[in-house]
């Protein structure tokens, strides 16, 4: 049994039949329960529901104080090498851009984990392309050794590995794991994948559930905006999200809602997350896996991520860097990953986080 | 009716039945004037948030000297890890006393009941004062305090759900059955709530959420203390039993008399 099973029991589903037949009713009532199925998750991601918002957002809220309280997590990413062999067209990262790429050696690891955590953060994830050549696991674990040195706990966001290779970085000291599956739709999956380890659908869909068995202690999942239907996106993150809280119980389950931002060499953004729908889906997000943490990139504008602090996210990057080497010198925009829209200073969304009336959290984890 | 009536923790005694909790405050700022107005003198912190190089984002540095320091193990999801957890709060001088968090069900953030058992045992050993929270269960009730646990802490309903009392039936048979302190934790959402707990003749609750959560947390711990204190007081004065009918006198027996 893996989520595997739930995304071939949909397959041949008419979901836009089924978005067009929710009635206000249907929206209403989901709104009353306190444990939502997915019918009711449906309900509240379907274009009925959105005169239903501000209800929405008054649950999500209250239900986010309830099982996270007054308090905001605070995250950043270290990327370690851009080397990529995967072409996905919409990444800055692909294998067919040309640019001078590069990857970090242990010193410069050190260096950027180092100068990131003298701005407080406690929480890193470790970022790289899809080129295990070029990345090999011993490099990946020495990265994490080193990390551990400065950091309270250590996320990983890299290419999907097997169980074994998990279990590698684990026991080094990465505690976290997050792997987006990009697009839950098999088809557009091969459209947007051209080449690359990465066309293997069904391998990185399974990823987290390899991750979740490997002993990580939060897995965080979700699918990237701005390529498939945006309605079925949001509901497969959401099954996929309920799906490891069911059988991996002991694991913390995270999400996100990452928007596709122009990237330097690739597609432009379709199939577009406005904002209204955006908050839509986050706060359904938050109204049917309560417990889930959402966190938020600098991906989004600060005006935006300011609003989202009161609506049921749990985790704020802050001060993110998204190329390699990134800390240590003066940003060239061309080689990251995609651009940022929030370069507030940790300090600056600390103090943003204050003034909402939340605690931020540097450090909520210790591996022991 | 004694005069005197203490808490007893391992060997200190303890004025207030109100534990409380440092986590989910929109500022650490909040905790010592809550602490104040609470009157609790038990705080318990996850080992997890504490952050000693932090300067004032660290926890400790906003918790008063009297107040006495209840280290726990969130996070922990074995035994093993608890016992780690307690180890490494001890030597950062927090303390001897540890309030045991096994958890491997991370929606309801349901206790582990046998490894939280195990840890108890262990942890008993090296002379901390354990303080087990657990899903309520006699038998297991029986063990800790076998084990020497200081006190066992059933939950009254999950963690932050302010659901109340809902496992009444069994905390009423623990607190029938064992003599080691029963002090409710978890699920405690309304001072009510608190009071029903403490008239059933649990020794204290402990609440977070609602405290911490609450538009003002100052004035929210303040009512906690005044309903436990309450609780306690109608506890002890033995109020009567409730009935649906007045008694009429020996209707059956009244002739044995006559």
């Amino acid at each position: 049994m893996s989520f595997l099973n739930t995304i071939e029991e949909f397959e041949g589903f008419d979901f836009q039949g089924h978005f067009n037949a929710v009635t206000d009713q249907d929206v209403r009532a989901a709104l009353s329960k306190e444990r939502l199925t997915q019918k009711d998750f449906l309900a509240l991601l379907s274009e009925r529901a959105a005169p239903h918002l501000e209800t929405m957002a008054s649950k999500a809220r209250k239900l986010t104080l309830q099982h996270f309280g007054r308090t905001m997590g605070l995250y950043a990413p270290i990327y370690i090498s851009d080397f990529c062999s995967n072409h996905c067209i919409y990444c800055g990262f692909n294998s067919t851009n040309s640019f001078k790429r590069s990857k970090l050696t242990l010193a410069e690891v050190d260096t950027e984990a180092r100068l990131l955590s003298e701005t407080g953060i406690r929480h890193v994830i470790l970022l790289t392309g899809e080129a295990p050549a070029k990345t090999p696991l011993d490099y990946l674990e020495e990265s994490v050794r080193v990390m551990r040195k400065y950091f309270s706990s250590v996320s990983l966001e890299i290419f999907p590995m097997d169980e074994a290779e998990y279990g590698v970085l684990n026991k080094a000291g990465a505690d976290s794991l997050t792997v987006y599956q990009e697009t839950y739709d098999r088809d557009i999956y091969k459209q947007v994948h051209l080449a690359g380890k990465k066309r293997d659908y069904e391998w990185r869909l399974l990823a987290p559930e390899r991750g979740a068995r490997a002993g990580f202690r939060s897995v965080n999942i979700g699918a990237l905006y701005g390529l498939g239907q945006i309605c079925q996106e949001a509901f497969y993150s959401g099954l996929h999200a309920r799906f490891l809280e069911h059988h991996y119980p002991n694991v913390e389950v995270g999400l996100s809602i990452p928007r596709m931002r122009k990237a330097e060499g690739a597609i432009d953004p379709r199939n577009i997350l406005d904002d209204l729908r955006f908050v839509q889906f986050m706060t359904a997000f938050r109204l049917f896996l309560p417990k889930v943490g959402i966190s938020i990139s600098t991906r989004e504008a600060p005006e935006f991520r300011d609003k989202l602090v009161h609506l049921g996210i749990t985790r704020l990057s802050a001060g993110c860097k998204t190329d390699v080497g990134g800390y240590a010198k003066e940003t060239d925009t061309d080689t990251a990953q995609f651009q940022i829209s929030d370069e507030r200073s940790v300090d600056q969304v600390v103090a943003m986080i204050r003034n909402n009336g939340y605690q931020p959290v540097f450090k909520d984890w210790d591996r022991i | 009716m004694e005069t005197s009536d203490k808490l007893i923790l391992g060997k200190r005694e303890f004025s207030s039945r109100l534990l409380t909790g440092t986590g989910k405050f929109a500022s650490n700022e909040l905790i010592p004037p809550m602490l104040e107005a609470s009157g609790s003198e038990i705080i318990t912190v996850a080992l997890r948030r504490i952050d000693q190089g932090a300067g004032d984002d660290n926890i400790l540095k906003h918790i008063p000297k009297q107040t006495t320091l209840l280290p726990n193990t969130s996070g922990a999801r074995t035994a093993e890890e608890a016992v780690r957890i307690a180890r490494i709060a001890r030597q950062a001088g927090c303390g001897d006393f540890i309030k045991i968090e096994v958890i491997t069900d991370m929606r309801y953030l349901m206790p582990d009941n046998q490894e939280t058992l195990k840890a108890t045992q262990i942890l008993v050993q090296e002379g901390f004062i354990v303080l087990p929270y657990v899903m309520p269960d006699l038998t297991l009730s029986y063990r800790l305090q076998d084990a020497g646990a200081a006190a066992v802490m059933p939950l009254g309903s999950p963690i932050g759900s302010n659901q109340g009392i809902l496992t009444r039936p069994i905390i009423e048979l623990i607190i029938d059955s064992i003599e080691i302190p029963v002090i409710v934790d978890a699920g405690i959402g309304k001072p009510s709530q608190a009071a029903e707990a403490m008239e059933m003749g649990a020794d204290a609750v402990l609440v977070n959420t609602a405290i911490a959560t609450s538009e003002d947390p100052v004035t929210a711990g303040a009512a906690f203390s005044m309903a436990v204190k309450a609780g306690r007081m109608a506890y002890r004065t033995e109020m009567g039993p409730e009935s649906i009918q007045a008694n009429a006198s020996s209707p059956l027996t009244g002739f044995l008399r006559g």
